[in-house]
């Protein structure tokens, strides 16, 4: 019992490995994240761009009978009488 | 875009549950190991994580059967998704045992048995990836992993003898002891209870990181698919 060594301090390592546990594990949830993101974004344009074209037509306003041109009277061109 | 089902919504809760209850159980419950002291606690998630990884490589190979005889793409997606997370599990178990072993054997590499099939391993599945990568028929892309992954899943077994089979330095901690092994310890009952809930806790993250990536692999088939309707 006396001559038992003591423990060694190795929390360092400990504390490492457990560190790079978490990382590497985060990194993959993070890449899988992106990716389905990125993928959800490719679908959303791609269902844009297969949408079928509607061709817009545009309807032409039936055209009025034309009024007979008249000379318009203002105040301006009305000529003063002296 | 599918919504998520609730199933794994829930199962995304209960892995960041079990995973903070793993940490807590191996760095604070557990008692410290007397002759390694406290990094020894990098043990629960070292084996929990091989657990995981190496039967999810034996996994892909089963899943290779499947496609090869079923031909259906689906179970190369399967495949991929299985490989893909055990890949980083057992990334993350060759990092952990590398810095368990600094102060455990004074070295962080040896070209040990168990050290060697696990790098090994480790290879076979990132080139996997890369011989994927290289056909671009998804065919015959798939044909060509399956046949691969199939191969490559004789490897699991082998790291998972090999401290058994040969003489190495890696300790057996169940299920035998070896006499050659640095580092190796016989674990008390708590030390037990902390090792079989970490097992049960990765089991669990692995089967919810590999339904995401599931869902990953369909919807990028979905993309692809309307990527050639919208370009035809």
């Amino acid at each position: 019992m006396f001559f038992q060594e003591p423990t060694p301090d190795t929390s360092s390592y400990m504390i490492a490995g457990y560190v790079v546990a978490f990382i590497v594990m985060g990194l993959y949830v993070a890449s899988l994240y992106l990716r389905n993101r990125n993928l959800n974004r490719d679908m959303a344009m791609l269902e844009e761009m297969d949408k079928p074209v509607v061709k817009m037509e545009l309807k032409q306003p039936k055209k009025k009978p034309a009024k007979p041109q008249t000379k318009s009277v203002t105040k301006r061109g009305r000529k003063k009488r002296p | 875009m599918r919504p998520k089902p609730m199933t794994l919504k829930i199962l995304d809760v209960i892995s960041i549950l079990v995973l903070g209850i793993a940490a807590y159980l191996a760095l604070v419950v557990a008692p410290t190991e007397l002759v390694m002291g406290d990094v020894q606690r990098v043990f629960y998630f070292h084996v929990g994580t091989a657990w995981t990884a190496l039967l999810g490589f034996i996994f892909s190979a089963v899943l290779s059967v499947i496609y090869l005889v079923t031909k259906d793409l689906k179970w190369d997606r399967i495949q991929v998704a299985a490989i893909e997370v055990s890949l980083v599990f057992f990334f993350i178990t060759i990092v952990l045992g590398s810095i368990w072993a600094r102060p455990a054997w004074n070295t962080w590499w040896t070209w040990d048995p168990r050290l060697t099939t696990a790098t090994i391993t480790e290879l076979i599945y990132i080139a996997y990836f890369m011989l994927r990568q290289g056909i671009d028929d998804p065919d015959r892309r798939a044909r060509f992993g399956a046949v691969y992954a199939l191969l490559g899943g004789i490897s699991a077994p082998i790291t998972f003898f090999a401290i058994r089979l040969f003489r190495t330095i890696h300790p057996v901690v169940i299920g035998g002891s070896n006499v050659n092994a640095e580092g190796g310890f016989s674990m008390t009952a708590d030390m037990l209870g902390v090792f079989f809930f970490a097992l049960f806790a990765f089991t669990v993250i692995f089967i919810d990181l590999f339904w995401n990536r599931i869902r990953l692999g369909d919807l990028q088939e979905q993309v692809e698919q309307l990527k050639l309707k919208v370009a035809g």
